[in-house]
């Protein structure tokens, strides 16, 4: 081969170097050109392992290349490319770096093919992503970020430990299947699950995205979780816990989705959803289910990219993102009005939209392999996931009642992005065989026959139906201004609240027992000082303590004297 | 951040603004419901399971789950909402840096 093998990070970082060195238009240029030029070198890297050393005994690889890895490399850079352009307007170093860096630290992520790599861009990701939290420079960012930052270095450690473990089991540090077997096994699952967003450690993911900037949140929902998706692909396929806890993902957040009223806040819930139709696939473990489920994550990042990059529109245009106070702005912003839908409805997998071509190979799968309940609540889950981001999220921002407010669509940068994205859902969607090429297995799967068009056209149809006659009866919730309470509580209020009460028990605790020896101690001193009284007769006259400790300065001199004398 | 750019917009009448016309829109919707009911009738489906062949399954299992989702959902309201600023006790979150 003609050319280096440079590990697809290293532009990504070069680029945020001289980034950081630029101004204005070259800025652009090079953040452009980055993922343009990375992309196309990849293309042309075959599979294998490309770099290889060896670190305290241990073969380290940084760079591996295989199907699985490369179909997440594609899409990071198409991502990044389009969450580029879609920022060019902004004048921000520090966001335009940090982003830079941190497409490059999910890149890295990717193509690790060994634990302690993987460990290190595990913790980039966290550090370069907080700016683009960071970046928004109000007070309750940066205490969101804060607490991202907290759990996602939590993660990592937990992840190191996890790979020492690995190390001493096995004696080795390649990153393969790991399997829940040993220690080892479950403490690198549990970093995975946090990076991943299983319920319960989900809650850094609904509270950090909303909160980022207009461009950083189109960043962040391409990469963090997706590399997750990878590593439980990687090290877990067919564990059967992950079908469960995939579902139990699927179907949560789309209760929350539908009373929250902050719209990114939405799409963070139905990305929950969405990546819990990938854990399912990756539990089931079967070829097609495996194909499902990064074909749904490759498809994921574009149209939940596409969707955050039409809210993260509304926000720049509006300043506002509530439901409660958005509604007909299909008027003055009509295209975004069109991309939106375009999003919504990939994401809800209508047929000829890239959502039907991958979704429907995870619920194929769990059919297939029998499970029947499982497959019963991922159809659920399909029919929400509809109902809030494919209805609501058009709705309420651009038809509902006319809030009145008037701006135009975003500048033509923002419209460009979200039209690549746009058009990708489509294309994949008319033609996926483009897109099962480069999956891992070849299954052959179909997803154009009558039936699943019947079937799941049919299913979005009477959803639909079901918003509109709930609408009717005035049975739909009203968007609210609110907060809205989820798992994070615990660690907000509970456990400070808690800890509170149990500190200020402690002092007071405290401070009485002090109060209480003391009072004892004065009383023992007065009566020692009433029994000296008594005994002050005349023999025994109280002498001040100096003169004593004088005469017995006198005594000790005398006998010195007399010693040397001697 | 709010500009308003189409001073003239509030004058302007958007075809969504009749109500006729988005009548019009739900009856198509209804009737594109109906047919595809109707479909099942006429298709022939190689299902995977027995439930799948039960005459408008998954029309009745979209439209029941949609429901029980946002009556659900709506119930969830009574203990999980609070204040929009529920989380910023002391105030200091929500001033600007």
């Amino acid at each position: 081969m003609w050319m280096l093998e440079i590990p697809p990070f290293v532009p990504f970082f070069i680029g945020a170097l001289i980034a950081a060195f630029t101004r204005g238009k070259l800025r652009g240029v090079i953040m452009m050109l980055t993922p343009i030029l990375g992309a196309l070198h990849l293309w042309m890297v075959p599979e294998g392992i490309h770099l290889q050393f060896a670190f305290l005994g241990y073969e380290l690889m940084p760079y591996r290349v295989d199907k699985l890895s490369l179909m997440f490399g594609y899409v990071f850079h198409i991502a990044a490319f389009i969450a580029v352009v879609y920022s060019l307007h902004v004048r921000d170093t520090v966001q335009q770096v940090a982003a830079m860096l941190y497409a490059g630290s999910g890149l890295g992520a990717v193509f690790a093919g060994d634990l302690l790599t993987l460990f290190v861009f595990w913790e980039l990701l966290a550090f370069t992503s907080v700016f683009l939290i960071w970046a928004r420079r109000t007070q309750r960012a940066y205490l969101v970020g804060m607490r991202y930052l907290i759990i996602q270095v939590l993660s990592g450690g937990i992840l190191l430990v996890g790979a020492l473990f690995y190390a001493s089991e096995n004696g080795s540090l390649a990153f393969g299947k790991i399997g829940l077997e040993g220690i080892a096994g479950w403490l690198i699952f549990i970093a995975f699950g946090i990076k991943c967003a299983f319920p319960i450690a989900h809650t850094w993911l609904t509270d950090a995205y909303p909160e980022a900037t207009v461009t950083g949140t189109v960043f962040l929902s391409a990469i963090t979780t997706k590399v997750a998706v990878y590593a439980l692909a990687r090290a877990y396929p067919g564990t059967e816990l992950l079908v469960y806890i995939g579902v139990a993902m699927a179907c949560f957040p789309i209760f929350f989705a539908v009373i929250e009223n902050d719209l990114r806040r939405v799409l963070a819930y139905s990305l929950i959803n969405q990546v819990g139709f990938m854990v399912v696939g990756i539990g089931i473990g079967t070829a097609l289910a495996i194909n499902g489920a990064v074909s749904h994550a490759f498809n994921d990042v574009i149209f939940k990219g596409l969707l955050f990059m039409t809210m993260g529109a509304v926000l720049h245009m509006t300043g506002r993102i509530n439901g409660s106070e958005l509604g007909g702005l299909y008027k003055t912003m009509p295209k975004t009005t069109v991309l939106c839908i375009v999003g919504a409805a990939s994401i809800s997998a209508f047929p000829l939209f890239s959502g039907f071509v991958s979704k429907s190979m995870v619920m194929s799968a769990a059919l297939e392999t029998g499970y029947d309940w499982i497959w019963l609540a991922l159809l659920f889950a399909s029919a929400g996931v509809f109902h809030h981001a494919g209805i609501k999220i058009p709705y309420f921002a651009f038809f509902a009642h006319d809030s009145g407010i008037r701006v135009s669509d975003p500048p033509t940068n923002m419209l460009l992005a979200m039209s690549i994205a746009a058009g990708l859902c489509i294309a994949i969607g008319i033609y996926p065989a483009a897109l099962y090429s480069l999956l891992p297995y070849d299954t052959g799967y179909n997803p154009y026959d009558a039936t699943h068009v019947l079937a799941q056209t049919q299913l979005l149809f009477f959803s639909a139906l079901a918003f509109v006659w709930l609408n009717l009866r005035g049975l739909y919730p009203p968007e609210l201004p609110s907060t809205n309470l989820d798992f994070d509580w615990f660690y907000r209020r509970f456990f400070p609240r808690v800890l509170q009460k149990l500190f200020a028990f402690i002092w007071n605790a405290d401070r009485a027992v002090r109060q209480a020896f003391m009072v004892r101690l004065d009383l023992f001193l007065d009566y020692l000082s009433w029994k000296n009284d008594r005994l002050s007769g005349l023999l025994s006259r109280n002498h001040p303590a100096g003169s004593m400790v004088m005469w017995v300065a006198v005594i000790l001199a005398s006998y010195l004297l007399l010693s040397f004398m001697a | 951040m709010q500009t308003d750019q189409h001073p003239k917009g509030d004058e302007q009448h958007y075809w969504l603004d009749d109500p006729k016309n988005v009548q019009r829109i739900m009856y198509f919707f209804y009737a594109g419901c109906v047919i595809l009911l109707a479909l099942d009738l006429v298709i022939h489906r190689h299902v995977l399971h027995s439930w799948e062949n039960l005459l408008g399954f998954y029309p009745l299992y979209g439209f029941v789950g949609c429901v029980v989702l946002v009556l659900v959902a709506t119930w969830m309201r009574t203990f999980l909402m609070r204040p929009e600023n529920y989380y910023d006790d002391s105030g200091e979150a929500e001033k600007d840096v």
